[in-house]
């Protein structure tokens, strides 16, 4: 660089390099975090007991060469470390291994598995962080109220129940107006309209679940940070200009109480896949969450440390997203 | 407001498409038996399938080359008619009748046969799942389009019950890689009474029958397989209508459906056997002493005394809700011909008990325990399943029947892989396991023979009590070659009298098979064996390819009111959400005006 000291860079250039270098930053740390998963898993699950090759025999008449043979092909007669690099050098070409149960490549299992999860957790999150944040504004601005009591309360008592136990609830309760499980029944037509809200029919329950016992943390944390902004000042100026108490509120109070409540969206975004595992075990919603509980049950190594990786990995980027949301949102992270 | 005009149009789409539906699915449903499946089906190809579910799922579509018949087990005609044998009983020759086709039309040939069991003796991936049971082969060939020959290299007991699905060659000779082949094309080619017409991995499995099939189409359209990950829910989907049978249920859930209407109960001898194993003294294949199991364990008297200090009846009241069977030997009752009735049956008895080990030289020491010679008290671990309520409940019982004859019990029950680590290394002195058998007595009764011993201390056996007995052992080889069935019934039943009186470990009991169906919408269903036997998990199809639809069948079915109800709340949904969108417009330009 050779120019002058005293010339100042301009800001838009200064924010430009220094945002890239934020991101850059963000991203970077994101692979380090996820390099530490993909080491945590895969020696994490051989912490688990067993041997594979021998869980993959059980109850079946197998010798001593046809184990040794199972062990060879799946590599686990190498040593650990030359296992552990052959694992990442796959995982680099998109190659996460062959489950040993399914016989099928983990990529494909997890390919098949990701849309119904991604469907569900996806709608419930979105009725979630809708309902949560209309709850959690109209609260706080009437603070104390009969509407905020209650509301409240009952976003507690979902808060404080287990999803499976809701979740078998919800099913006895409602008797014969949802299915009791799975994603469509076997029997309805192909075509496309049909499908759809046969989908939709199954996912009302699961849905509700998952609803009822996340929705309050974005409550609770949109209440409380708009109570932060109603005794500031801005809002005394903009009640002095003559504003509704609506627009006050709209306009000014909850865009800026919105911000924490934004990273904790994705923050549990993220979360909710895992969360979801008892759900759709509860429901036998063919998703990841199931998949996971299903490799556990084997062990099925390779599927383990996939499903670990995917669902790892989705929350390092729900993170990073979030970091960067907070860029657009928050002027004053822009500047610093 | 362009958003609401579109909503607006997709509401009315909805509306449309939902109504009209709704009659027309009714009026086209076919006769369909809903079923559910609990287990995993590990893959289609029946090379490498060996899950129950797996298997289960494979006779609909392939015949093996002989059949079990659904009364009494018998082998009957598969897709071959009529077999004989030589006089040296090393040479079998199987004829396949004209007439019978594949289900795209073909004929059923030896050469398909043929062309099978050589796949499997000379691929090692074909021989994955079956392998054992070509294992003896000297060779199989196929003289003409009707006569298979089959040569072993010795007399094996098992030729009438080769559970292996025969393929057609014209399909599977296109195969590259057995390994990597799903079999999952639709429709598939089958001699079975059923065609794969629709695979959804963990959502479900669907077959139209098949009108080619030999000994008749299936009385019903459609067979599809259901999967829930839980028991629970596959009750409550038969409770509400959702499905038409279920099985494996446990006896709380067999009992909640009692009395209920439209439900009939099906409670089925089983072929599942639960054990406690008695850690004999592990050992590898040549002696070598393995695990840490108690030294008084070694002697018969202490096990005996064991056993007759354990109330079977009691446990079977208690734990399985009276839903099982007492045991003796290995095999349970399903299968008559071989199932043990001993001459003298072992009493409940703990005052005897107390008298034996006090003459075998284990006096009560001052806590009350028994002390061996060695000095050491018999304190023994019991290992149990976390995962099965049957071994917490059976483990808590045990433990105070025993301490009634002077025997502590240390009952821990840990995750199922690391149960499978110490039973496989003898790191236990009491252990539960349990088996599912077959109708041919061979595997089971293989399992406690020396040489299902482990090779060295760090491998596995097949073995789970280590049981090395002379006895034993030499009956095992007579009746493996013994082809008289009464000859080899008595045989069998001699090596269970043996593994009776050794104890090297207690048959607690057979578990029923708790079974449940909708009888409007099926009014009867094939039983295997007949009385007394199980609709699903047979050995065949009978259960499925037998069952007879309530004539009026499909208008009870679900899934139309289903769909109406879906349409009425994506509709609701819709229209609640429109109108706040419309709501929060107005307020947007009432807001912008001031």
């Amino acid at each position: 660089m050779t120019a002058p000291p005293l010339v100042r860079p301009s800001p838009r250039r200064g924010g430009g390099s220094g945002l890239l270098r934020h991101v850059a930053g963000k991203v970077g740390g994101a692979l380090v975090s996820l390099a530490a998963v993909v080491v945590l898993g895969f020696f994490l699950f051989r912490l688990i007991p067993g041997d594979p090759t021998v869980t993959m025999t059980r109850g079946r008449q197998v010798d001593e060469a046809q184990i040794a043979e199972l062990r060879a092909l799946h590599g686990y007669d190498r040593p650990i470390v030359e296992q552990f690099g052959k694992y990442v050098g796959g995982l680099l070409h998109g190659d996460m291994g062959t489950s040993l149960f399914y016989r099928r490549t983990v990529a494909e299992l997890i390919g098949e598995r990701v849309g119904p999860t991604l469907l569900l957790v996806g709608t419930s999150t979105l009725i979630a962080v809708t309902l949560g944040l209309w709850l959690g504004i109209r609260g706080a601005w009437r603070r104390d109220s009969p509407f905020d009591r209650a509301s409240t309360g009952v976003a507690l008592v979902g808060w404080a129940m287990p999803a499976f136990w809701l979740g078998m609830l919800l099913s006895m309760v409602t008797g014969n107006l949802f299915p009791s499980g799975g994603m469509r029944f076997s029997s309805t037509p192909p075509d496309f309209w049909s499908q759809a809200l046969d989908v939709a029919h199954h996912m009302v329950l699961p849905c509700l679940t998952l609803i009822a016992v996340v929705y309050a943390q974005y409550q609770l944390v949109m209440r409380s940070s708009l109570l932060e902004e109603m005794n500031a000042d801005y809002l005394t100026t903009a009640r002095a200009k003559g504003l509704r108490d609506d627009q006050v509120r709209r306009r000014h109070a909850v865009p800026n109480a919105l911000l924490p409540t934004v990273t904790l969206v994705f923050l549990h975004i993220g979360l909710v896949v895992t969360g979801a595992i008892t759900v759709e075990t509860v429901f036998s919603w063919p998703g990841l969450g199931l998949l996971t509980y299903e490799a556990l049950a084997g062990p099925d190594l390779p599927l383990l440390q996939g499903t670990f990786v995917v669902l790892a990995g989705s929350v390092i980027v729900m993170n990073v997203l979030a970091d960067l949301l907070y860029q657009v949102l928050d002027p004053r992270v822009r500047a610093s | 407001m362009g958003i609401l005009r579109r909503l607006g149009s997709v509401v009315g789409a909805v509306g449309l498409v939902a109504s009209p539906l709704a009659p027309a699915a009714q009026a086209q449903q076919p006769v369909t038996l809903r079923v559910a499946i609990i287990q995993q089906v590990d893959s289609l190809n029946p090379f490498l399938a060996t899950y129950q579910a797996s298997t289960e799922v494979g006779r609909l579509m392939y015949d093996y080359l002989t059949a079990y018949d659904a009364k009494d087990q018998r082998p009957v005609e598969g897709v071959a008619k009529s077999w004989e044998k030589s006089a040296d009983n090393l040479t079998w020759t199987f004829t396949v009748p004209d007439g019978k086709k594949w289900s795209d039309g073909q004929p059923i040939t030896a050469k398909d046969v043929g062309f099978t069991y050589n796949l499997m003796m000379t691929d090692k991936d074909a021989a994955t799942a079956n392998g054992s049971f070509v294992a003896n082969f000297e060779s199989v060939t196929v003289p003409d389009d009707r006569t298979v020959v089959i040569k072993t290299k010795v007399p094996q007991a098992s030729m009438l019950a080769l559970d292996v699905p025969i393929v057609p060659e014209h399909v599977w000779k296109g195969v590259g890689k057995i390994a990597d082949y799903k079999n999952d094309v639709t429709p598939s080619v089958s001699s079975g009474p059923f065609v794969l017409s629709e695979y959804r991995a963990n959502e479900f499995i669907k077959f139209k029958a098949n009108k080619e099939y030999w000994r008749g189409a299936p009385k019903y359209d459609e067979l599809h397989f259901i999967y829930y990950k839980t028991v629970d829910a596959a009750v409550q989907a038969l409770d509400k209508g959702e499905l038409d049978l279920v099985n494996r249920m446990g006896p709380a859930q067999f009992d909640s459906l009692k009395g209920k209407s439209g439900i009939t109960l099906n409670k089925a001898q089983g072929r599942r056997f639960n054990e406690l194993v008695l850690n004999s003294g592990a050992a590898t294949k040549t002696g070598e002493p393995i695990g840490d199991g108690h030294p008084a364990l070694k002697d018969v008297k202490v096990r005996q005394a064991i056993a007759k200090a354990i109330d079977q009846d009691a446990i079977i009241a208690r734990v399985n809700g009276g839903y099982a069977e007492r045991g003796t030997g290995p095999i349970p009752p399903v299968f008559p011909d071989y199932h043990l009735t001993p001459e003298k049956v072992r009493p409940f008895d703990p005052a005897a008990a107390n008298t034996e080990l006090d003459q075998a030289g284990y006096p009560k020491g001052s806590d009350g325990i028994r002390v061996g010679a060695d000095g050491k008290p018999l304190k023994l671990r019991l290992v149990g399943h976390t995962s099965r309520a049957y071994d917490e409940q059976a483990g808590e019982y045990i433990k105070s029947s025993l301490a009634d004859i002077g025997i502590a019990v240390d009952v821990q029950l840990v995750a199922d892989t690391l149960l499978d680590e110490q039973g496989v290394a003898g790191k236990f002195d009491l252990i539960f396991s349990g088996w599912g058998t077959n109708p041919d007595p061979d595997f089971i009764l293989s399992l406690h023979t020396c040489d299902s011993r482990p090779e060295s201390p760090t491998t596995s056996g097949t073995t789970d009590t280590f049981f090395c007995d002379k006895t034993y052992d030499e009956l095992y080889a007579k009746q493996g070659a013994e082809l008289d069935p009464a000859k080899r019934s008595a045989l069998v039943k001699q090596m269970q009298q043996r593994f009776y009186d050794e104890v090297p470990a207690i048959i607690l009991g057979h578990d029923n098979s708790l079974e449940a169906y909708r009888n409007d919408t099926f009014a009867s269903f094939t039983i295997q064996p007949d009385p007394g036997g199980v609709i699903m998990a047979q050995n065949g199809m009978w259960g499925y390819y037998g069952a007879v639809p309530v004539a009026a069948a499909g208008a009870a079915s679900s899934g139309p009111s289903g769909l109406l109800i879906a349409g009425i709340v994506v509709v609701v949904l819709l229209v609640v959400g429109g109108v706040l969108l419309l709501a929060r417009r107005r307020g947007a330009t009432a807001g912008d005006r001031e």
